[in-house]
This record gives structure tokens, C-alpha cells and sequence, in this order.
């Protein structure tokens, strides 16, 4: 083994990811052209958004509710130290609006969304099922991978949306339940708190991290391996990559929406 | 007529198809026998554009299939695959309909609803098994249901990769008499891949067999027994020794 081996290998593992990168690039600019060319597949869609929205409201409300609730406990407590307890309510605002609610509808949408359709392309693509779509005159890109990553872009920014109510309503429980905040003006403390810019940034964050999810599940399904270990090994590699991705999304559309 | 003129295909170290040459004329069925993993099912999926040659060239009517436009060319063909590659999201009937209820072809539920019971009947499956899904039927009917949605479409080209395999000897007379039914009297060109010798004899007009990556032997089924090949004979005697190995 040479001294330069070790460079090598860097070098090696940059070319391989700046290729992937590539190929996700590409993958993604497929499937956006998919979504705008007929034919489209309108029970497909349905389907997706019942999968990808309604079916991930309980997962959602319950991940919302816990962290509301807790972020107003660190809130008071934290803020005991130099007498600010009275912020918990703008506090859990900013932080499940800005922050939380986003990102964890996201991570939470990449472990049940990503990986049950990177399981499932995965699935049809070992059992000959995309094979067989072609054949059938259906192109896999429009009628598998266009209608999810459109439901998700749709559907996931509603969640977030909604994920961020009842985060905040899990902190008002907490704040007016064993905090004694008085519930009206905590309300009225959330609502003139909470800016346009903040709610909008949510939402957005939403859309972002709705398409990495359903991307994610999409692109390591049909480039699954062959037998049960491929299907296993895509399923696993969109999950991890779908939530590294929608945490540095996150860092960056942070940065740009409130660095200004 | 569907002609391949040096096809060429290697998956990583593996070289499956060294050189094929094989001319399948329009309205007739070929039968493709061979060892298994000896590459007919890649052979199908070649002509099909589901695996890119390396080298070879393809052509369906005397134009290159890579040229051709795509759907077209799809329109064309109906494949039973290996494994049924049947859709188990979707009721047996929407599998094989699955044309009939979009694209070009789309037609209105019901009357799709109808040719695919009347396609399910033709392959020896009743009427209760529509609205059945895939995963709750033996593999056998599975197969069966694949065989329906390759020619629901009735389509001009048929490929059907090991379509009795799985099947008890009475329902595997059932669908080569279905399959010798389409090309003679519906005027299709089909190719077959079959292990069974006696489906061969059913169903071929002409043999091709394909072993270490080339067509060993072709001919018209009439001469396949005195082919004078000695890999046709081991083949179809099934002989453990001979030129074939046993161990591959
Ligand atoms: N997509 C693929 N990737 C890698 N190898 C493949 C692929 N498809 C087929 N092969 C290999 O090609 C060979 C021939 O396979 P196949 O055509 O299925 O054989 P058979 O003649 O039994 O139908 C096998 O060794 C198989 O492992
Ligand atoms: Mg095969």
C-alpha cells in the first residue's frame, strides 16, 4: 500500500458522492417533468395523499403534542434561572413554528413515508412489477414516483401546518394546566408574538422536506439491488438519507429566511 | 418478424449473451429451450428495451428497436413474465385490465371489467377469482393471471416466459392450447421459453436453443429430434451427462 492511498481514497469518496448527488439531481428534475406532462394518474395522487397526509395525522399530532408540551416545561424552567418564566408562550411559539413542528413532521414523515414506498418500489422493482409497467405502455416515473412526490409537496406543508397548532396547543395544556399561565392571554401572547415570515417559513420547510422524504423513498426504491437485501438495503438507505438531507435543508433554509 | 442480428450482453463479470443471432418471422411461434440461467429470459428482456444490449442490434419489422419510438413500439407486445410480475396493490381483474383502464387503449370500467373476466376464463380461471388480490391465489394461478394480462390487450407480439411451469399437466394443456390458439388463429408472433418438452411439441413452430451465451441449434420443431446437435439431444432427452454440465 503507497503513502497515497488514503488520498486516494478520499478522492474516491468524493467522486462517488458528487455522482450520487448527480444522479438524485437528475432523478428529482425527472420526476418534477413527470408531474407536469400528461398523462397523469389521478387515483395514484389519491391514494398518495391519503397515504402520505391523512393516514400520518396520528403519528404527527401525537410527536407534536409531547414536544409542545415539553418545550414549555425546559421553557419555564429554563427561564427560571434569570426570571423570565413569562415567555414560555412566545417561546414555544417561535420554536414549534420556526423549528420544531417542521423538522419533526419531516423526520417523522421520512421514518413512515420513505420508507414504506422505498419498500414498496423496492418490492416491485425485485418482483419484476416496474418491468412489467413498462411493458404495460406506463412509465414507472409518472405513474409510481410523479403522483407520491406531488402528494407529498401538497400534503406535508398542511401537516406541518397542523403539527404546529397542536404543538402549541400542547404547550397552552401544560403552561395553563401546571404552569398557571392565564389561558386567554397566553393565546393572545402566541397570536401577536407569531410574524407572517414565521408561519411562512414553516410552511415552506414543509414543502422542502415532503419532497426529500417522498424522493428519498422514490430514487432508492428503483435503484434497489436484487432479493429481500436489496429491498432492505434501499429502505434503509432512504431513510438515512432522507433525514440527513432534511436536517441540512433545514440549516439552510433557516439561514436564509431569518439571516437576512 | 422480429431479427437480432450479434446480440451482446454482460452483467458485471457474468457475460450472459455472448453473440445471438435468431430471426423469429411474423405470425409464427418460437420456442426458446435451454438450461436454466443459461440467459432466455434476458434474451426476452433485450428485444423488449427492459435490458440494454452491449453490442447487437435489434429490429422489429426491419427497423432498430432503439430508434423506434417507445410506446409505439409497447402497444405492440404483451408479456407474461417468470415470476407473473403481477401488481398486488391492484384486484386480479385490474391486473389484467390494467391496459384497458388507461393510456390509448383506456375503455370504460365496465366493459374493461368484462373482457378481463372473459380473459381469465380463457386461462381456465373463474369468474370469482377477479376481485381477488394476487397475493391471496397459488403461484400456478398467478401465473395463469399474468398469461390473462399479456393478452388482454390483444396485442400483435407475445412473449411468454415459462408459462406451464407450476401448473399440474391438464392446466398446462389448457395454455398451450391457448398459446398455439393465439398465434393460428389471432395471426400473433409469439416466443415461448419453456423447460417442457411436451409444450415445445405443442406449441412451436420453430426451436431455438440457446446455450453458453449462443444459439446452439435452430430449426423447425419437426427436424428437433434429428437435429444431429448433441446439446439438443442431451437437452431434450434429458440425459445427465452429454455436453452439457450438470454443475453451472
Ligand atoms: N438484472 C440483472 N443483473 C445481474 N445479473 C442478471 C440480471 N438479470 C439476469 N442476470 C443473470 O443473467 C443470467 C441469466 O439469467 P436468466 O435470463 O434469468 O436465465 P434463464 O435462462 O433461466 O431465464 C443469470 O446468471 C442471472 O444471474
Ligand atoms: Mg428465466
Amino acid at each position: 500500500m503507497s503513502a497515497l492511498a488514503p488520498i486516494g481514497a478520499i478522492g474516491r469518496g468524493t467522486l462517488a458522492a458528487m455522482s450520487s448527488v448527480g444522479r438524485v439531481t437528475l432523478f428529482a428534475l425527472s420526476a418534477l417533468a413527470h408531474m407536469i406532462r400528461p398523462p397523469f394518474y389521478p387515483r395514484e395522487l389519491a391514494v398518495a395523499l391519503l397515504n402520505i397526509g391523512w393516514l400520518s395525522l396520528p403519528v404527527v399530532g401525537l410527536t407534536a403534542i409531547f414536544t409542545g408540551a415539553a418545550l414549555a416545561l425546559q421553557i419555564y424552567s429554563g427561564g427560571a434561572r434569570f426570571n423570565a418564566e413569562a415567555v414560555v408562550p412566545q417561546i414555544v411559539a417561535i420554536g414549534m413554528v420556526r423549528e420544531l413542528g417542521p423538522v419533526l413532521v419531516g423526520l417523522m414523515i421520512a421514518a413512515r413515508v420513505t420508507s414504506s414506498i422505498a419498500a414498496e418500489i423496492a418490492t416491485m422493482k425485485v418482483t419484476e412489477q416496474i418491468d412489467a409497467l413498462v411493458t404495460l405502455s406506463t412509465h414507472p416515473m409518472k405513474y409510481l414516483v410523479a403522483p407520491r412526490v406531488l402528494a407529498a409537496l401538497l400534503v406535508v406543508p398542511l401537516l406541518v401546518g397542523i403539527g404546529d397548532i397542536i404543538g402549541i396547543f400542547g404547550g397552552y395544556a401544560v403552561a395553563t394546566g401546571s404552569l398557571g399561565f392565564n389561558a386567554a392571554a397566553y393565546l393572545k401572547n402566541t397570536v401577536d408574538f407569531l410574524e407572517p415570515l414565521d408561519v411562512i417559513s414553516s410552511l415552506v420547510k414543509g414543502c422542502a422536506f415532503g419532497g426529500i422524504a417522498a424522493l428519498m423513498g422514490c430514487y432508492f426504491g428503483m435503484q434497489s439491488g436484487r432479493g429481500a437485501q436489496g429491498v432492505g438495503r434501499a429502505t434503509k438507505g432512504s431513510v438515512e438519507a432522507a433525514a440527513v438531507l432534511i436536517l441540512a435543508a433545514n440549516f439552510l433554509l433557516t439561514g436564509a429566511f431569518f439571516s437576512l | 418478424m422480429i431479427d437480432l442480428a450479434h446480440v451482446q450482453k454482460t452483467f458485471g463479470s457474468n457475460t450472459v449473451l455472448r453473440d445471438v443471432s435468431l430471426t423469429i418471422p411474423k405470425g409464427t411461434s418460437m420456442v426458446i429451450i435451454g438450461g436454466s440461467g443459461t440467459g432466455k429470459s434476458v434474451l426476452l428482456k433485450c428485444i423488449l428495451g427492459l435490458v440494454t444490449p452491449d453490442a447487437g442490434v435489434i429490429s422489429l419489422d426491419g427497423q432498430d428497436v432503439t430508434t423506434a419510438d417507445r410506446d409505439a413500439f409497447l402497444a405492440r407486445f404483451g408479456m407474461l413474465f417468470q415470476g407473473a410480475a403481477l401488481f398486488d396493490s391492484l384486484p386480479v381483474w385490474q391486473n389484467v385490465a390494467f391496459r384497458l383502464l388507461r393510456g390509448s387503449l383506456q375503455r370504460p370500467r365496465a366493459e374493461a371489467r368484462e373482457i378481463a373476466i372473459e380473459k381469465l376464463r380463457r386461462v381456465g380461471l373463474k369468474p370469482d377469482v377477479a376481485d381477488r388480490l394476487p397475493a391471496e391465489l397459488s403461484g400456478g394461478m398467478q401465473k395463469r393471471v399474468g398469461l390473462a394480462r399479456a393478452i388482454a390487450a390483444e396485442p400483435e407480439i407475445i412473449f411468454f416466459d415459462e408459462p406451464t411451469t407450476g401448473l399440474d399437466p391438464i392446466m398446462a394443456g389448457v395454455i398451450n392450447d391457448l398459446i398455439r390458439e393465439i398465434v393460428t388463429e389471432m395471426g400473433a408472433t409469439a416466443m415461448t421459453i419453456t423447460h417442457d418438452m411436451s409444450s415445445v411439441r405443442a406449441i412451436a413452430d420453430n426451436v431455438a436453443m440457446l446455450h453458453d451465451g449462443v444459439i446452439q441449434w435452430t430449426g423447425p420443431v419437426a427436424q428437433m429430434d434429428h437435429s444431429g446437435d448433441p446439446y439438443v439431444d442431451q437437452f431434450i432427452s434429458g440425459r445427465a451427462t452429454g455436453p452439457i454440465e450438470a454443475v453451472r
